[in-house]
């Protein structure tokens, strides 16, 4: 008898156990006070990130300014506001992580936005995944964030490996659908610009194109001169550079300096770089990665149009909108639509709406797949043409033909 | 890599390009490695942040163009500012370890390379920056072998400054104090030499140097708050390989690794050129060990 008692004992507490210390916690009461709901929001507000980390957060306030001056959001009968809680992550995935749980933990918060960068959204998924808390993120394009199999995980951008295959799209359309080009890759070895690599290869393999040169730049690139001199021999048709903001500027800068001829070239991260106010002349014809543009035709019913947020975000904050504060943007307004469809701010609820969204927005359809990519958004090309970014790509969004081939250096 | 080789055969300009390039990039080495040699052999530290210094002079050269100084007229300016600047990180940090174990000294270097850093983003932003010269592109041999002009006068700057820092240290008066303090500072400090001073000279005069190469890495690549390591990594190399009393072998030590660092990432892939510097830093002590062993042998 004793000894039944003791494994009735041992099974209770197992079965608790797994019901209330490992499994997540399907309920959770949402931090609401006067309400207003809290969204949680760890961000680069310092350190190495801190100009994306201010772009993040710029989209994230305008979104709930918005939201908040349109009446909030209507759950269970009653209008909510929204507001944020900000900590600043000094740009260190460690401190992102300790800062989620805090947020959790200590604060009570049970919805969270993402933070800025791949490597900060990878060290925060796990923890809002342990404590079943949705997060919504827009910064953060990594393809092997959605890899893990996380459920409480969102995310309204295009993932990495799309970033430049549009490149390899419009190189394909220039000669006999691609049979036989040939392809440059200088791509910094992290994990950001090897994804974007994959995208490009896997592309290039299908349209039958030849990698001619893959090299992997150094993180703490200074110099591309010897992958250059590569590409000055061999001629390729296309040149692909992913290397954050500097890859960028020194690509444009040594392929000028250098006198170096390229058909095409396409790069991630132009506009981080500034190429245009920097490098003048020496930019035109370059092809740039987006995940918005101000240009595109989609709209909804809080901005009005791209152009309109666009025009609002200048008004407000004096520049025009980098695609980091629009996808932030956007990411609230994910939240929003959520609460209201979900009618509670019950976690699970939220998360169960989360991932049956189909929400039109100013910055593109949302629609998550099963591992919470946004599937339903293209990424979009700018070539610069005449010291401006046009959209060249895809063809339905375009505002100005794609120029090819790159006039030679002598003549321009 | 074979492929590559093989390029470079198909090819054979591309190896006089590689390494004209590589001279370039090793003179802006050699220029921010002067500056370690003396710092190191005058008051035996190792400084870490010797990259920061060259991303402050960066910095300044750019918001000195900003405020409409010609782009090469920033290379003085960045020099003054630096010195200056150099001069009172002696008075609030450098001065207390200077006597102190090279691990205190590696500490608070270190630290102030993250405090510079930081202080930097702060000041000047995360983005990446750089400096427009407006100058163009010189073609040598039908073309083959194209330099950018402004990685010419990088390499014209580091000579100039080499020579001129060697006269400085052999007939102007600091000069020789600065000598006689590296070779005994307590003898030197017997004979009416403030040492002190010549110490915060000494590390002011690092600054320099570092804004100088700052100023011409602004002009020649990128600019961001985060660029220092591979300067501190190279200027480190360039003086454990040259050794610290001779300034000659430092200009030949910069440009000799500048060259084979980009032959290495022609050759290796880009991904080996750090671990092919490394690779070859311990091949050149290992030898030069065996040298000076067969000459310990002789003298025995």
């Amino acid at each position: 008898m004793l000894q039944v008692n003791t494994w009735i004992v041992r099974g209770s507490f197992a079965l608790c156990m797994v019901l209330f210390g490992f499994a997540p916690q399907q309920v959770a009461l949402a931090k609401v006070e006067n309400d207003t709901v809290y969204l949680g929001a760890a961000i680069s507000l310092t350190g190495k990130y801190s100009t994306n980390g201010a772009h993040t957060q710029r989209g994230y306030d305008l979104a709930i300014e918005q939201i908040n001056a349109a009446g909030g959001v209507s759950v269970d009968g009653k209008s909510y506001q929204l507001a944020i809680q900000y900590y600043d992550d000094e740009s260190t995935p460690a401190r992102g992580a300790q800062l989620a749980e805090r947020l959790i933990q200590q604060d009570g918060v049970t919805f969270i936005l993402g933070p800025y960068s791949s490597g900060l959204t990878r060290a925060m998924a796990p923890i809002v995944e342990k404590y079943g808390i949705p997060m919504v993120e827009a910064n953060g394009a990594s393809i092997s964030l959605f890899q893990e199999g996380y459920k409480y995980l969102f995310a309204v951008l295009s993932t990495t490996e799309q970033y430049l295959q549009g490149a390899v799209a419009l190189a394909a359309e220039t000669a006999d659908d691609g049979e036989g080009l040939r392809i440059a890759l200088a791509m910094e070895n992290d994990p950001f610009s090897q994804d974007v690599r994959t995208g490009v290869i896997s592309d290039a393999e299908r349209y039958g194109m030849t990698v001619v040169i893959d090299d992997k730049l150094p993180p703490e690139l200074n110099d591309m001169s010897a992958t250059l001199a590569k590409v000055r021999a061999l001629r390729p048709d296309l040149l692909v550079v992913s290397g954050h903001a500097k890859g960028a500027a020194l690509a444009i800068r040594q392929l000028a300096d250098g006198r170096i001829n390229v058909p095409m070239l396409a790069l991630t991260h132009c506009d981080a770089a500034q190429i245009i106010e920097k490098f003048g002349e020496k930019a035109e014809y370059a092809l740039c990665a987006s995940q918005w543009a101000p240009e595109l035709t989609y709209s909804d019913e809080l901005f009005g149009s791209a152009r309109d947020f666009a025009t609002l975000f200048e008004a407000t904050y004096d520049y025009a909108p980098p695609y980091q504060s629009a996808e932030s943007a956007a990411a609230v307004m994910v939240f929003a639509d959520a609460f209201e469809r979900a009618d509670t701010f019950e976690t699970g609820a939220v998360r169960d709406a989360l991932a049956a969204t189909d929400l039109s927005t100013f910055y593109g359809q949302i629609d998550f797949d099963d591992a919470g990519r946004n599937i339903a958004k293209p990424m979009v090309l700018y070539q610069v043409q005449e010291g401006e970014f046009r959209v060249v790509y895809p063809a339905e969004f375009a505002e100005a033909p794609f120029l090819h081939p790159t006039p030679r250096w002598s003549d321009r | 890599m074979l492929e590559n080789l093989q390029l470079l055969f198909d090819y054979p300009f591309l190896g006089g390009d590689l390494i004209a390039n590589g001279l370039m990039i090793g003179a802006i080495f050699a220029l921010a490695a002067f500056g370690m040699a003396l710092v190191w052999g005058v008051l035996g530290i190792i400084n870490i942040a010797q990259g920061e210094l060259v991303m402050l002079g960066g910095f300044v050269a750019i918001t000195a163009a900003q405020l409409g100084v010609p782009a090469l007229a920033t290379i003085p300016v960045a020099a003054a500012v630096l010195f200056i600047i150099g001069w009172g990180l002696y008075r609030i940090v450098i001065f207390r370890v200077v006597d102190r174990d090279l691990f205190v000294s590696l500490l608070a270097t270190f630290g102030l390379s993250i405090v510079l850093q930081q202080l930097s983003n702060e000041v000047f932003g995360a983005d990446v920056q750089t400096l427009e010269t407006g100058l163009g592109t010189l073609f040598l041999f039908d073309g083959q072998i194209v330099l950018p002009e402004i990685k010419l006068v990088a390499c014209g700057t580091a000579m100039i400054v080499g020579i001129a820092l060697w006269i400085f240290l052999k007939r102007a008066r600091l000069g020789q104090a600065i000598r006689a303090t590296s070779q005994n500072a307590r003898a030197a400090r017997i004979l009416g030499i403030d040492t002190d001073r010549v110490y915060a000279a000494t590390f002011a005069l690092n600054a320099a140097l570092c804004g100088a190469a700052g100023s011409l890495v602004a002009m020649a690549w990128t600019i961001h708050p985060y660029i220092g390591l591979p300067y501190t990594v190279r200027s480190f190399l360039v003086v454990v390989v040259a050794g610290i009393g001779n300034i000659a072998a430092v200009i030949f030590a910069g440009l000799g690794l500048g060259a084979m660092e980009n032959l290495a990432g022609f050759i290796l892939g880009s991904e080996y050129q750090i671990a092919f510097v490394f690779v070859l830093m311990v091949v050149i002590l290992v030898v030069r060990n065996l040298l000076l062993r067969r000459k310990r042998d002789y003298l025995k």
